[in-house]
């Protein structure tokens, strides 16, 4: 999971899959060609609209504008959903600067703060507490501190033999139902939500309530109404599920916080209620969308779909793991900070009250650290430096958990079947270009 | 080697574990780095330690030669 803004962002870039598909994927674009097709209404942009577009036939790679703006304008101005400008900051060690310093701020409640969709407004409008992601340190830290001991590394490897019985399991299923299949709704969304739901203790019998709500909390084309209403239902979901923990304490992370945090005024029960929504979210879509686009990916690169699937050493996988997590960066709509005072990255001014957009996608395809960065190179050297987790103190909570569920579901599908492979034309896979996690909607797959 | 640790500013992402399992450990409630106490002292693990202060995303590990 990704410490990631809920709910999100801004208008499509579905149109990108409009146009003809190139017979290659340009990385890079002329400078004077428009970053976004312009609006159909309206007036005419000042700055180009964030997030971009993908190229089309390229479902794998950052918008190709990106490359262009690395290069040559590593500080760009550009508007969110509601017009509010902010600065696009592309490069690798930029965005290391800004999202390691504290006068950067994460809360999105400040007037400027670039936000990912009018669902932001509106929950500064209900008056609940947003999750710890939008807090700054000290405070932030304080709140995370009430979670992270489930997601230490520890913790995640104590986990494998239940993850391991769990992905057995559903191959079984997946098995039993004979091809094709849908890879997503069959193997890559249950397991992490089955995970997730574990951890924190909501009931099995309850994640397609969480899985649809979260599915509206995630789009971008969802109303501010929409968004609210399936917060409002989540949210009162979580509240009684917290009561009901309270009056009989279970051995799971919302009972234990509900105690030790909640009953001794550490945080409030409104609180919990939108940290709990946030791991639960955060902790099933992430991982959801790895699983499925990296098995894509792998289907599409089949000399290291067979590395990984007959590695016999396990860091062998956990590379493949961090290099699928950097060419991939499926959170692609950029983690957004608010400059708190005049800050200088790089020689360039940033005002204070600016807001500045960290396009995680563009700098893990900086090639000033990663050789050859277009490519998918599961035995790259030094993968893990990838900001696909963010970077800063607001870094993923769940990136353990992540890592571990990853490390084992792509082995285990694969050498359960061995011949697996797309069921459908590359035409016919819908790509999440609406969402803020990005990924697949289905995947068919036969073997 | 002397690597000091700022347990303050941790946020338990706990990426020095993964790069450095013989050296870091995660404090079971709440996940805060500390150091074990028989660390190596060798190149190999100088440079994992070294590695893992560069991906600490808080900036809360310092290693010295």
């Amino acid at each position: 999971m990704t410490e990631t803004a809920l709910p999100t962002t801004a208008h499509g870039t579905a149109d990108s899959t409009a146009a003809t598909e190139p017979a290659t994927c340009p990385h890079s674009a002329p400078r004077n060609a428009p970053l976004v097709a312009p609006d159909t209404a309206g007036p005419a942009p000042e700055h180009p609209r964030y997030p971009l577009a993908r190229a089309a036939g390229c479902p794998f790679d950052p918008p190709a504008e990106l490359a262009g703006l690395r290069e040559h304008e590593p500080f760009s101005r550009v508007r969110v959903w509601d017009g509010t400008p902010a600065w696009l900051v592309t490069r690798y060690q930029d965005q290391r600067a800004i999202l390691t310093d504290s006068r950067f701020s994460a809360d999105a409640t400040r007037p400027g703060f670039p936000t990912q969709s009018p669902g932001i407004a509106a929950r500064r409008r209900s008056g609940n507490p947003l999750p710890f992601i939008t807090m700054d340190d000290p405070d932030h830290n304080r709140v995370r501190r009430m979670f992270t001991s489930y997601f230490s590394v520890k913790r995640a490897r104590a986990l494998v033999p239940r993850l391991n019985e769990i992905i057995d399991g559903l191959l079984d299923d997946m098995e039993r139902a004979g091809a094709p299949v849908d890879l997503v709704s069959t193997f890559a969304l249950p397991l992490p939500s089955l995970v997730i739901a574990e951890i924190l203790g909501v009931p099995r019998e309850d994640q397609h309530l969480f899985q649809s709500r979260s599915r509206v909390l995630i789009s971008m084309n969802s109303t501010a109404n929409e968004t609210m209403e399936a917060m409002e239902e989540l949210g009162s979901y979580l509240g009684d599920l917290i009561d009901a923990k309270v009056t009989d304490p279970q051995d799971d992370l919302i009972s234990q916080v509900a105690v030790d945090h909640m009953l001794t005024g550490g945080t409030t029960r409104a609180r919990l209620v939108q940290d709990a929504m946030l791991l639960l979210i955060a902790g099933h879509e992430t991982t959801t969308n790895m699983i499925a686009l990296g098995t894509l990916a792998l289907m599409r690169n089949p000399a290291q779909l067979k590395a990984v699937r007959d590695a016999e050493d396990p860091a062998a996988v956990a590379g493949a793991v961090e290099e699928l997590l950097r060419y991939l960066t499926i959170v692609h709509t950029g983690r957004r900070r608010l400059a708190t005072e005049d800050v200088e990255i790089s020689g360039q001014l940033i005002r204070a009250g600016e807001g500045v957009i960290l396009s995680n996608d563009s700098a893990n395809r900086d090639a000033t650290v990663f050789d050859d960065p277009d490519e998918l190179d599961i035995t790259r050297p030094n993968a893990r430096r990838h900001l696909a987790f963010g970077q800063g103190t607001h870094q993923c909570l769940g990136q353990n958990l992540a890592r571990q569920e990853l490390q084992l579901a792509y082995p285990a599908l694969l050498r359960r079947f061995p011949g697996l492979r797309p069921a459908v034309e590359e035409e016919a896979i819908r790509y999440k270009h609406d969402a803020v996690v990005y990924g697949v909607y289905e995947l068919p797959v036969a073997w | 080697m002397h690597i000091e640790i700022d347990q303050d500013r941790c946020c338990a992402a706990g990426q020095c574990v993964l790069a450095a399992d013989d050296i870091f450990d995660q404090r079971d409630e709440d996940g805060v780095v500390v150091l074990l106490d028989h660390v190596p002292d060798n190149a190999d693990a100088l440079a994992r330690a070294q590695e893992a202060a560069g991906l600490c995303p808080a900036g809360a590990i310092d290693v010295k030669d």
